[in-house]
């Protein structure tokens, strides 16, 4: 596709739809017939019972529409990109970061620390994760990069706290562990698609 | 007849008349600060929305915490205005509304029993001020009500105030000739001025009521109670979108709230006018007599709010235009037609 349709400004060329607005009046007669058509047409009585309909519908057919909102949220996306998470695996309940270190170096506003070492079982261990939340957009390349879906985003979007490092510590943001039958995967960014086992294939191997 | 129905009435004092004063003071000023409250509400439940919920149950309290709010900001006189009329301005609306009050019969006459003390025996009327010319003195009180806005514009120094304040005089005097021309009609047909004799006039049921020999009239007098009260196809007083508040721009606090009390007291004027004059008033030999006026009251309170909530504003020059090239005209036709009928 050119750009030739873009950098085309002349408006009388191009696929406007017309709008039948009628002949505006000329004669002194016809301005007073439309007039007079406007005042017998009863249009304002139509607008008086719109309004009353809307409001027999809120009040006596629970059609209101106001979310009390601290008392009452509304669904959002399963991906929707609040607060991140750290997830578990399930069968251990170990933390499933191996310390990769591809969330720190993708993020873009640089907002992701970790510190990593090995433990005596020779096994990547973290030992420091913060993420700076004043810098963090919320891309979702964090999530997206994670060969491990540990790191993904929450549903959590009330982030007003008295501490920014209330929500910044891997801890803080690592699922309970007596909460582990509650974790949820994330159907979001980088999750695994519904059909994933179907569409695997064996790596050719040919080359 | 009239004779032996004025000695039935026991004797009006000045004690009485001060006692309804004080009434009328104290509950219109409660049911204008009410008025605030049903009218979010209304407009709250037109939009599908709930409205102040969280002061009291359903937000009732919200009245106080608006008072609250109101009564202790801080009062601020800008620096270039004329102080003294700038502080006055308010008190001419809240005043004017309230003495136009005074000539309109609300609420039952009563004697304060026997057993209070000092004001016991005490004969407390219906209208504070009963004169022989109720529909003028109120008209004409309502009209002196323009001062408020006016001073109030001119006095702060600011170009938004005298906009509004120039909208005010045009809107104000130019709807008070239809107010006028659409009520001398009904006042032709009854010849009296007095709101008992219209009261009387339509006693008897539904059919007597003077909107089914004045519909034209009774219209004309909507429209342009709709505009003597600044209320909203013609709000063009102090419209935010296009003169930020009019004449109330530089107020805040107290006496913004007493252009506030004003406004609301004028309409609740302009509804009693509205059901004595048109719809029958109080019938004084019924129980319910005051239970259905304050039902027709409360149907024209409605109104505004229904209205509010439905129609768009229209501009300064066609409000001009409706008000002398379309509503005059017809009033003074009404007049004629009126006038002949009656000479025929």
């Amino acid at each position: 596709m050119s750009l030739e349709q873009f950098k085309n400004r002349n408006v009388g060329t191009q696929h406007y739809k017309m709008l039948d607005l009628g002949e505006s009046p000329k004669t002194p007669w016809c301005r007073f017939k439309r007039v007079m058509k406007r005042t017998f047409k009863g249009e304002l009585f139509v607008g008086l019972w719109v309004t009353m309909r809307e409001m027999i519908n809120a009040l006596f057919r629970g059609e209101m529409h106001t979310v009390k909102y601290p008392f009452e949220k509304l669904p959002i996306s399963p991906r929707y990109r609040a607060i991140h998470e750290m997830l578990r695996l399930l069968e251990s309940g170990h933390y499933r970061c191996i310390g990769c270190g591809l969330c720190e170096k993708i993020c873009i506003s640089n907002c992701i620390a970790m510190e990593t070492r090995y433990d005596e079982n020779q096994r990547k261990e973290v030992s420091e994760y913060t993420i700076n939340f004043g810098r963090c957009i919320f891309c979702g390349y964090c999530a997206e990069v994670c060969p491990e879906l540990a790191i993904v985003h929450g549903p959590r979007y009330e982030n007003a706290s008295e501490q920014r490092a209330s929500f910044a510590l891997f801890e803080d943001m690592l699922t309970p562990i007596d909460k582990l039958n509650l974790q949820q995967e994330y159907p979001g960014f980088g999750a695994p698609t519904p059909y994933a086992d179907e569409n695997i294939k064996k790596t050719p191997l040919a080359y | 007849m009239e004779t032996t129905l004025a000695e039935n009435l026991p004797q009006v004092t000045a004690a009485g008349v001060i006692i309804k004063a004080i009434i009328i003071l104290a509950v219109i000023s409660a049911i204008a600060g009410f008025g605030t409250y049903i009218e979010r509400k209304v407009l709250a439940f037109m939009q599908r929305r709930l409205g102040p919920m969280h002061v009291g149950p359903y937000g009732l309290l919200q009245i106080a915490a608006d008072g609250i709010k109101l009564f202790t900001k801080e009062d601020i006189i800008p620096q270039n205005a004329n102080k003294l009329i700038f502080a006055i301005a308010p008190a001419i609306t809240a005043a004017t509304a309230f003495i136009a009050l005074a000539a309109v019969p609300v609420f039952p006459d009563f004697t304060i029993p026997e057993w209070v003390p000092l004001l016991g025996g005490t004969f407390v009327p219906s209208i504070a001020s009963d004169n022989n010319v109720g529909i003028l003195f109120v008209l004409g009180m309502m009209a002196a009500g323009l001062y408020g806005p006016l001073l109030a514009g001119m006095a702060q120094a600011n170009k938004w105030g005298i906009i509004g304040a120039a909208r005010t005089a045009i809107q104000f005097l130019s709807y008070e000739v239809v107010t006028g021309l659409s009520i001398l009609a009904p006042i032709m047909i009854v010849g009296s001025l007095s709101f008992v004799d219209f009261n009387n006039y339509q006693q008897g049921g539904i059919e007597n009521w003077l909107i089914w020999k004045q519909p034209v009239a009774f219209v004309l007098f909507l429209i342009a109670g709709f505009a003597e009260t600044n209320r909203t196809p013609f709000d063009l007083l102090e419209h935010e979108a296009e003169v930020v508040s009019g004449y109330a721009t530089e107020y805040s606090g107290m006496r913004w709230g007493m252009f506030f009390i004003g406004e609301y007291a004028n309409m609740i004027t302009i509804s009693v006018i509205a059901a004595i004059v048109f719809l029958g008033g109080y019938a004084a030999e019924s129980m319910f007599g005051w239970l259905f006026i304050m039902l027709k009251i409360a149907f024209f309170f409605f109104l505004m709010l229904w209205v509010r909530a439905a129609w768009p504003h229209v501009r300064p020059d066609q409000l001009m235009w409706l008000c002398w090239k379309v509503l005059m005209p017809i009033a003074v036709i009404n007049v004629l037609i009126t006038a002949i009928v009656m000479m025929v």
